[in-house]
């Protein structure tokens, strides 16, 4: 039986802790002068992006490079799914081309969970629709547990997650991620930008992000904006986000310096964020993108070789 | 060759009450011949022993999608009437929502002929409120009562415009026709794949919110008080929808409303699979409501126990939640989920399944009769205490779209007469 990531809650804590744990083994192989590890040899990972994302695909097909895997791509805009062929002909049909992993992402919720009751092969999930994107979930997490020097857990971590909650597979995967370790999560939109129905019990969420920044904060987590919110009169407009929302120039001095700001990008600059991340001493974006390529290494590696111990990575 | 059939042993349970007598049918003759405390096989009677069965008066289910004509690849009006049959249905109202859709006496027609070579189950085409059921235009009404039809639905979309619908239930009202909702306002449901709420918001997929069916309902009741007209709601799955028209009727308003066998015993949670087998519109929603849609059903608020039979292909429902169509097949699991998910007599629930829904139709002269010598011998005899599961493979619907796998069912169908003719004997199809 093959080892499928296809969101945070499955891994749970002892899951989360064993991929960060692995992606510290990871960042240590990308530091070398040649990062290539034959961990993952004779193996082949395909990426199978039924959505555009370029940077998840190369980020993944870096990783599985790099643990010297074999790699394929299949992209929607080559394929056989405008001709009409079902999600499950498509996926059987490259799967009978020996695929040990699937990197699938898919604007579907679920779409991964489909896969993989279908297949034997792994299944990695790279984002389904609004639902998880659990790599993101972990970086954050690694990103976190790195510049703060974290290593034991986030327990009386405060993190307050800015912006499109309901329509954001980040925020789900993230924010499950930070819980896992023992942060507290704080959602701040618009009322109309939450999911509908939010257990106050295990979660805060507030729509005013000043009273929630005065209280102290170690992380701010800034969502993209998306233009389209404003067409679907969920917010007024995009000026009036950046004025309640927006991490803008007087925000940002109200911030404790050491206060780590991050975005899973691609960012609106003058939206959700209105200052220079570069001008920000607690910013990890850049990190966020560097720390993606050791995470998903570990993901490939603990789906792929779960048995398997570390000395191929040497 | 036998020219009766002789049922004894069972309980009777037929709108005049319950009692322990033995029932001779004339297949012949299609009607109830004697009734009596006992009565002798004689060499003319085929011989039932029913003992520990209920006869009752067949089922009537006012909410079916036979699929023909159209998509004959999910169902058709025979496997349907067969499907029926062996719920122990001997009438269904087939939905309009076929194509060409049923708003002409020419398709209507030729839906009732299919029922009728079929031979399974007498079906009843209802016909779309608006024409093609684009919401638009009016179908003509009249010229589809003239043919036998009562029931009228833009089912699988509810009327969206208040004017239209207010000229419905006014054009109507003396045509001896019901208008039956689909309730959803639309644009609060748009890409909305299953209920809003706590499941709904983990898993990432647009809601459907409860309010949408709610305002639909308290419009069409308010529409309903203005015109004086009857309606009728189908599939409610709300506890307010309850409330509502509890509220409506205490006020002696001329609405009637109807529940399906999956919105009595499944939750929301379900989706959690992303199985798409449990898309359904509306869609499956908290334990809450379904207890309140339960209690509504005890307490008599809703009338009916309607399936909303709604056949797919495989390939559909193998689709992602957002992209799979909606809907559940329920002829053949209704009786068993209705007696393991309702706390309420067993005489209680016949007449949910049966007279009820006929007189919601206007087909309570032939169906949900008393069983009494010369009434039409359209007739169920179940077993209500059998426990089992339902295997997909096994049923008589050319899809398999059940969501009912490994729910507890209690109560199954053994026989069906249909005008004194075996369509299930044993719980075998007769053809």
């Amino acid at each position: 039986m093959s080892r499928s990531l296809l969101s945070i809650e499955e891994l749970g804590e002892v899951g989360v802790r064993r991929i960060l744990d692995l992606a510290d083994t990871m960042a240590e192989v990308n530091r070398r002068p040649n990062p290539k590890v034959p961990a993952l040899r004779n193996k082949t990972v395909c990426s199978v992006f039924f959505e555009d994302s370029t940077r998840t695909r190369l980020s993944f097909e870096t990783a599985a490079k790099r643990l010297s895997a074999d790699t394929m791509t299949f992209a929607v805009s080559q394929s056989s799914l405008s001709k009409g062929e079902s999600l499950r002909d498509t996926v059987e049909s490259i799967g009978a081309m020996g695929v040990d992993a699937f990197v699938v992402r898919h604007r579907s919720a679920g779409a991964p969970w489909l896969i993989d009751s279908w297949m034997q092969a792994s299944v990695v999930n790279a984002g389904d629709g609004w639902h998880a994107h659990p790599t993101q979930g972990l970086l954050d997490a690694y990103t976190v547990r790195t510049a703060l020097n974290r290593p034991g857990g986030f327990d009386g971590l405060r993190v307050v997650m800015v912006g499109d909650i309901k329509h954001s597979r980040v925020a789900r995967s993230t924010t499950a991620a930070f819980e896992a370790l023992g942060a507290a999560v704080t959602w701040v939109a618009p009322t109309t930008l939450l999911p509908p129905a939010i257990d106050d019990s295990t979660r805060s969420s507030s729509d005013d992000l000043d009273a929630v920044l005065a209280d102290g904060v170690d992380v701010v987590y800034l969502l993209r904006m998306q233009k389209e919110r404003m067409t679907e009169a969920l917010v007024p407009h995009l000026r009036e986000y950046t004025m309640r929302f927006g991490l803008t120039p007087e925000r940002a001095q109200r911030l404790e310096p050491q206060t780590l700001v991050m975005h899973p990008g691609p960012m609106n600059r003058g939206v959700e964020i209105a200052v220079d991340p570069a001008e920000l001493q607690g910013a990890v974006i850049t990190q966020q993108v560097t720390n993606g390529i050791a995470v998903r290494m570990a993901v490939l590696f603990d789906v792929l070789s779960p048995d398997a111990d570390q000395e191929a990575l040497s | 060759m036998t020219r009766n059939v002789l049922i004894s042993g069972a309980i009777v349970i037929d709108p005049t009450g319950e009692r322990r007598v033995d029932v001779r049918v004339s297949t012949e003759a299609g009607t109830v011949v004697d009734v009596a405390d006992s009565l002798e096989a004689t060499a003319d009677d085929h011989h039932l022993d029913a003992s520990g069965q209920v006869l009752c008066p067949g089922f009537v289910d006012l909410h079916t999608h036979l699929r023909e004509p159209g998509k004959e690849e999910a169902e058709t009006i025979e496997t349907g009437s067969r499907a029926a049959a062996k719920g122990g249905y001997t009438a269904v109202v087939a939905m309009p929502n076929t194509d060409p859709t049923q708003d002409s006496v020419a398709v209507v027609e030729f839906v009732r002929q299919q029922g009728v070579r079929a031979g399974l189950c007498d079906v009843y085409p209802s016909g779309s409120i608006t024409v093609g059921r684009r919401g638009t235009e009016l179908t003509p009404f009249a010229e589809l009562a003239q043919v036998g039809v009562k029931l009228f639905t833009d089912d699988g979309n509810g009327v969206q415009d208040p004017q239209l619908m207010r000229r419905a239930l006014e054009y109507s009202k003396g045509l001896g026709v019901t208008m039956a909702q689909h309730c959803e306002v639309e644009q609060l449901t748009e890409g909305g794949v299953m209920h809003e709420g706590e499941c709904c918001a983990h898993l990432g997929l647009p809601g459907w919110p409860a309010l949408a069916e709610e305002l639909m309902v308290h419009r069409d009741i308010e529409l309903v008080r203005l015109t004086g007209a009857p309606a009728h709601f189908l599939h409610l799955s709300t506890a307010r929808s309850v409330e509502l028209v509890g509220a409506a009727k205490a006020d002696g308003l001329q609405v009637t409303a109807e529940a399906t066998p999956h919105h009595i015993s499944l939750t929301d949670e379900l989706l959690r699979s992303y199985s798409a087998i449990y898309k359904v519109n509306p869609p499956l929603r908290t334990i809450a409501d379904v207890e309140a849609v339960r209690e509504g059903l005890v307490d008599g608020t809703i009338d009916a126990i309607a399936t909303d039979h709604a056949p797919h292909v495989k390939a559909t429902k193998e689709q992602p939640l957002d992209q799979a169509p909606p809907g559940m097949v329920g002829l053949e699991t209704a009786l068993g989920v209705a007696i393991a998910h309702l706390a309420m007599p067993l005489a209680d629930i016949v007449a949910a399944l049966s007279w009820k829904p006929a007189a919601i139709a206007g087909l309570d002269e032939l169906h949900g009769r008393p069983i009494a010598p010369g009434e039409p011998a359209n007739l169920t005899v179940f077993d209500p205490g059998v426990e089992w599961e339902v295997a997909p493979a096994l049923l008589a619907s050319k899809s398999t779209n059940t969501p009912f796998v490994g729910v507890p069912l209690r109560g199954r169908t053994v026989h069906t007469l249909l005008a004194g003719q075996f369509t299930v004997e044993s719980g075998e199809p007769t053809r």
